[in-house]
């Protein structure tokens, strides 16, 4: 911090970033904009979390009759990892609109969201494979035993337990998902960081992009104190007094 | 062979895991009511033949019948199967996350289609009889060991089983929890439940088996009444094993 305040530069960088004038005017402008990041993450959210379990459980499907579906599912999560977020983002939101199918929504803000769906999806089902892996079998064994089938020891024993256990790393992949809404932008949908970055190109002063990231700090932080309230609220209620 | 009236029969029951056999040609028969211990060194099999019979384990080759329906036959539903017959583990293996009421109730809803009124009631009335009434909203990681063997044993038998499978159900227990346990599975064979027991407990098998199977290397060596199991056993490895138990002063 005072390596900061003393360096040579800071003068000028106090005024290139951290204008409070500009800051107060930007601000409402990208606030509203950023309404519009928290609207893609929420409804990504919800689909990455069924979307994402859906594929980790047909990889996990035993036997040689679910081969195919396995491999299919493999294929899905390695691809969608392996491709750089900002081409998938391009390649189906220039791409797919391009197209113009019947009936296919050619909005940008759509395919936008599609495509960080699949990606954070990709991530997302090996998270939950990890964690439906850590339930030890005697669990499964133990739901089988009483005449649940395997579906409903999935249901009811095996993905409750393990999504207990995966809720910090979920929690960071959709850090991951709530910052990545910016990339839309790349695409001419106007949400916080395209606004800021009118902003800025307006005034030639980068206070707007400060302004974004205070927006999307305000966000993550509460979110991140709420799941830790959530998983220790859990482990009280499971646990007798254990080791602090 | 006639199938009536027995509540389980093996017919050389093979099982391997990759190249090791672990059951070489299971034989026995179990009458409704029959109460019968399996006893032997670890690695007998006694676990496996357990889990065979629920068909947590596919075997290899043989027959097994469960009151009639012959269970190993294939097209077999296997979860039809298993709600008439309860397994009780070692490990307890309650589910952590659900409190002792939803552990006993989840099965009959889920599995039998009870209302949540009707497996509530199944549940309090069978908590009741053991003791644990009190236990009821209780988290199984907040119960002793005792406590939680007996709410598994309730769990087992809140889908009302026709048969019981207990796999070693004391050897996780501190010895002064052992009895509580022990004394549940008494009350269900004064009541006449069929079961089937895995043991090291070899005093609870002397008062409690009508019959005691003595394993070894993957077959029934010795089959017999307590008394002449434990009074007197004909074979030469019975002999030893129960030498041994007496030495560890288990008997």
């Amino acid at each position: 911090m005072l390596v900061v305040v003393n360096a040579a530069g800071w003068p000028d960088v106090r005024q290139a970033f951290f204008d409070r004038d500009l800051f107060q005017e930007s601000f409402p402008d990208i606030a509203r904009a950023f309404l519009l990041n928290v609207k893609i993450f929420l409804i990504a959210e919800a689909v990455i979390l069924v979307f994402a379990l859906f594929i980790a459980v047909l990889r996990g499907l035993p036997g040689p009759v679910f081969f195919p579906v396995r491999v299919l599912a493999t294929i899905y999560a390695d691809l969608f990892r392996g491709i750089p977020t900002i081409l998938v983002i391009y390649i189906l939101g220039f791409g797919v609109t391009a197209l113009q199918l019947p009936g296919v929504p050619v909005s940008e803000l759509f395919w936008g969201t599609v495509a960080l769906v699949l990606v954070y999806s990709a991530y997302v089902s090996e998270v939950y494979r990890a964690g439906i892996e850590s339930v030890h079998p005697s669990q499964e064994a133990a739901a089988r035993s009483l005449g649940l089938n395997r579906f409903q020891a999935l249901r009811h024993v095996i993905i409750p337990q393990a999504v207990r256990r995966i809720v910090p790393p979920l929690l960071n992949d959709f850090i991951g998902l709530q910052k990545d809404t910016a990339l839309v932008a790349l695409l001419g949908v106007v949400e916080a960081f395209r606004q800021s970055q009118i902003d800025v190109s307006a005034t030639f002063n980068y206070t707007p992009y400060i302004c974004t990231a205070i927006l999307f700090v305000a966000i993550t932080v509460p979110l991140a104190r709420f799941t830790d309230w959530l998983v220790a609220r859990d482990r009280r209620r499971q646990l007798a007094g254990g080791v602090r | 062979m006639s199938d009536n009236g027995a509540a389980l029969i093996l017919e050389d029951v093979r099982k391997s895991f990759a190249k090791l056999e672990v059951l070489s040609g299971i034989d026995l028969v179990l009458a409704e009511h029959e109460v019968v211990c399996l006893i032997g060194a670890s690695g007998s099999g006694k676990s496996t033949l357990l889990r065979c019979v629920n068909l947590l384990e596919p075997i290899n080759a043989g027959r097994i019948v469960v009151r009639g329906e012959d269970v190993t036959a294939t097209g077999v539903n296997v979860n039809e199967l298993r709600r008439g017959i309860g397994i009780v583990f070692q490990s307890f293996n309650l589910f952590p996350h659900m409190s002792v009421l939803d552990n006993i109730t989840l099965a009959p809803r889920k599995a039998l289609g009870l209302s949540k009124a009707e497996a509530q009631a199944r549940a309090d009335e069978l908590l009741a009889r053991f003791g644990l009434a009190d236990k009821r909203d209780e988290y199984p990681d907040r119960l002793s060991g005792g406590q939680q063997q007996r709410v598994a044993i309730v769990r087992a038998l809140a889908m009302q089983p026709g048969l019981m499978l207990l796999d070693e159900v004391t050897s996780a227990l501190d010895p002064e929890l052992v009895a509580e346990v022990l004394s549940v599975i008494r009350e269900l064979a004064a009541e006449g439940m069929t079961m089937l027991i895995a043991t090291h407990e070899m005093g609870f098998a002397r008062d409690v088996a009508n019959r005691v199977c003595f394993l070894d290397a993957g077959v029934i060596l010795e089959d017999g009444t307590p008394e002449e199991i434990f009074g007197a056993p004909r074979e030469p490895r019975t002999q030893q094993f129960l030498q041994r138990i007496v030495e560890a002063g288990r008997l």
